[in-house]
């Protein structure tokens, strides 16, 4: 493979390359600069001033950072809620992606139309996915109205309830995001050695025990690389519960990106928002480290 | 619809540098590789019976998982006061396929169509314009200091939506653009995600043909364009489709910076305020609803070859 390296050339040429790289580099490096510098700058100098929408800022040190912890009756529950979230859903949205990755193997007829099947929901937009999951868990809707028709019990009211309601969106989401886990399952499954399949297969390993010995650990990375993009966006949930349940009942099901907004777009208070931003930033980069420093234990990387 | 078409994903990593061959031919030779080396050998009787089985359990898990979206779609065609009927049933008493063109002029539907295929053509164009001409600095030009700003592109990847919107906000109110469709279209159109794509791409292409149109005395501009870019079709095709997904599916940022919904809401900000709008017309929602899964249902139909390379180089990015 070409690694890049040009035969070696005069200065002039490369300085009107260097020149020319410029040009072609600086728009999205101005756009960049604009739209994410800026803001990343501006958000750590917002988290410490009180900072209104409309009206005077004053600068309030690490006030907006101390008041989330001691002082602000939604935080915490909203941080848990997060927690929470990410622990249920996490470790269902991998295990049953990668159940279904396992299932739709090469000799499924129609895998390809199935794969295009479990896709779509990833891509549909959010809040229509959540619209329809809204109608079908309301009293009288599709869930409630099987249940009872079928085998005559009446189901709690799931979004009315705090703890059926978190369960709810949890259900949403992975129905919601298992096609995603499970392409990138079936990209790894795909690419198995097959003589290590083989090898083992002549071994007599067959099954569950094949599949536990040979397969999981042979498609660790993309495990691994999934549970962190699961967990990434897990902590980011926002619109499952904000459409769902409005956050509800009571702030049982409130994430934390739902605070962030609260604060920000219907109190106002910028600054206090942006404090809570950094705070789950934080939480995202020590998870993910903690995650990469897991690794080793159980990760097979082939060299 | 196709059966085996994404039988033969290419490795993530790799494909990125093989992709410089016709794709096509590319991808069958690697299926027939695949299929010579797998070749199914011929199964025992309860191999048989075990994929009977196999075959059974998956096309019911499908029926399941699917269930919720057709269902959806049969409601959108109820008349509003048998949404929650007791049983459920699919088809109601009569089959209203008007509500498909009524919830056209209920509120400002067709507005929040028109903004939502507007913002995301739009930025899409933009975002295939600043990507693949970074990509092409970074991946096929020498200049100093390239990685290091290359590792800053990078950095940025890392920084979440929410970290983000909240000055973006100010910073859409110092451009006096809150509630426009430039703050729809620009701040999240700069993002590293495609520049690294289409570097990634481009860095397949052999530097061989660019050595040869220098060598005919083409510049970077003549190159990019009349080799590069040609060459890279199916890269920026990929890119095209998700940065459009992106925008089209793209809910945190509107709600924000959008303040006249009837002016400038898109979809999703329209399906929102939909629920609030229209109280109880669930069969108007489910209208709605469905609609706007179609355009994307039809891109992932199309994409559905490249799925797994455009999931797998860096995900979908939620904002």
């Amino acid at each position: 493979m070409s690694n890049g390296t040009h035969t070696p050339r005069r200065g002039a040429l490369a300085k009107s390359e260097s020149r020319q790289a410029l040009g072609f580099v600086s728009p999205a490096l101005a756009g960049l600069a604009l739209f994410t510098f800026v803001p990343v700058a501006l958000s750590i100098v917002m988290g410490f001033f009180d900072w209104p929408t409309v009206g005077e800022k004053t600068f309030v040190g690490f006030d907006n950072y101390v008041k989330l912890f001691t002082d602000s009756p939604d935080f915490w529950p909203a941080l848990r809620n997060t927690f929470v979230f990410a622990l249920l859903y996490v470790p269902i949205s991998v295990v049953m992606s990668y159940l279904l990755a396992l299932s739709l193997h090469s000799r499924i007829r129609g895998r390809g139309a199935l794969r295009v099947l479990f896709f779509i929901p990833v891509v549909t937009p959010m809040v229509a996915n959540v619209l329809v999951w809204k109608m079908l868990l309301q009293p009288q809707g599709l869930v409630n109205g099987l249940s009872q028709t079928w085998f005559g019990i009446e189901l709690p009211n799931f979004l009315a309830d705090p703890q059926w309601a978190m369960m709810m969106v949890v259900m949403m989401s992975v129905w919601q995001g298992l096609g995603y886990n499970m392409l990138i399952f079936s990209a790894a499954l795909e690419q198995l050695p097959e003589s290590v399949v083989e090898a083992a297969r002549i071994d007599g390993a067959t099954g569950l025990r094949m599949t536990w010995k040979i397969t999981v650990p042979l498609t660790s990375p993309s495990i691994f690389f999934a549970s962190i993009m699961t967990m990434i966006s897990a902590m980011q949930v926002f619109v499952q519960p904000q459409m769902l349940t409005g956050g509800g009942p009571g702030n049982a099901t409130q994430p934390i990106v739902q605070f962030i907004y609260n604060q920000g777009f219907k109190f106002q208070e910028l600054g206090l928002a942006a404090a809570a931003a950094w705070i789950l930033f934080a939480i995202i980069i020590a998870m993910t480290a903690a995650q990469f420093g897991a690794q080793k234990k159980w990760v097979h990387y082939e060299h | 619809m196709s059966t085996s078409t994404i039988t033969a994903p290419a490795a993530p990593a790799d494909d990125t540098r093989a992709v410089t061959m016709p794709p096509a031919r590319k991808r069958r030779r690697g299926k027939e590789d695949q299929e010579k080396v797998a070749g199914h050998a011929p199964m025992t009787r309860p191999e048989k019976v075990r994929l009977v089985f196999a075959h059974i359990g998956v096309y019911i898990a499908a029926a399941i998982f699917l269930a919720p979206l057709v269902y959806a779609f049969f409601s959108a065609m109820k008349p509003n006061q048998e949404i929650f009927s007791m049983p459920p049933t699919l088809i109601a008493s009569e089959v209203r396929w008007t509500n498909f063109i009524d919830v056209f002029s209920y509120g400002p539907f067709l507005t929040y169509i028109g903004n939502s295929f507007f913002v995301a053509i739009a930025g899409t164009l933009v975002v295939l314009a600043v990507s693949t001409m970074a990509g092409y600095a970074f991946g096929r030009l020498r200049w100093k200091g390239r990685d290091a700003v290359f590792v800053l592109f990078l950095a940025t990847l890392m920084v979440p939506a929410e970290v983000i919107v909240i000055p973006m906000f100010i910073v859409m109110q110092w451009f006096g653009w809150v509630d426009t469709y430039q703050a729809l279209i620009f701040p999240f159109a700069f993002t590293a995600f495609g520049t690294f794509l289409m570097r990634q791409f481009f860095r397949g292409i052999p530097f061989e043909l660019e050595e040869a149109a220098r060598v005919d005395g083409a510049g970077p501009i003549r190159t990019f364009l009349q080799i590069i870019l040609p060459l890279s079709k199916s890269g920026v095709a990929v890119l095209a489709v998700f940065t459009f997904l992106g925008f089209w599916n793209s809910y945190l940022w509107p709600l924000i910076v959008t303040v006249d919904y009837a002016a400038h809401g898109t979809l999703p900000i329209g399906l929102a305020s939909f629920s609030g709008l229209t109280g109880t017309r669930w069969d108007l929602q489910m209208a709605a609803a469905i609609i706007s899964m179609i355009p994307t249902t039809v891109l992932v139909i199309a994409l559905q070859k490249h799925l797994v390379k455009g999931i797998s180089m860096a995900g979908l990015g939620g904002r």
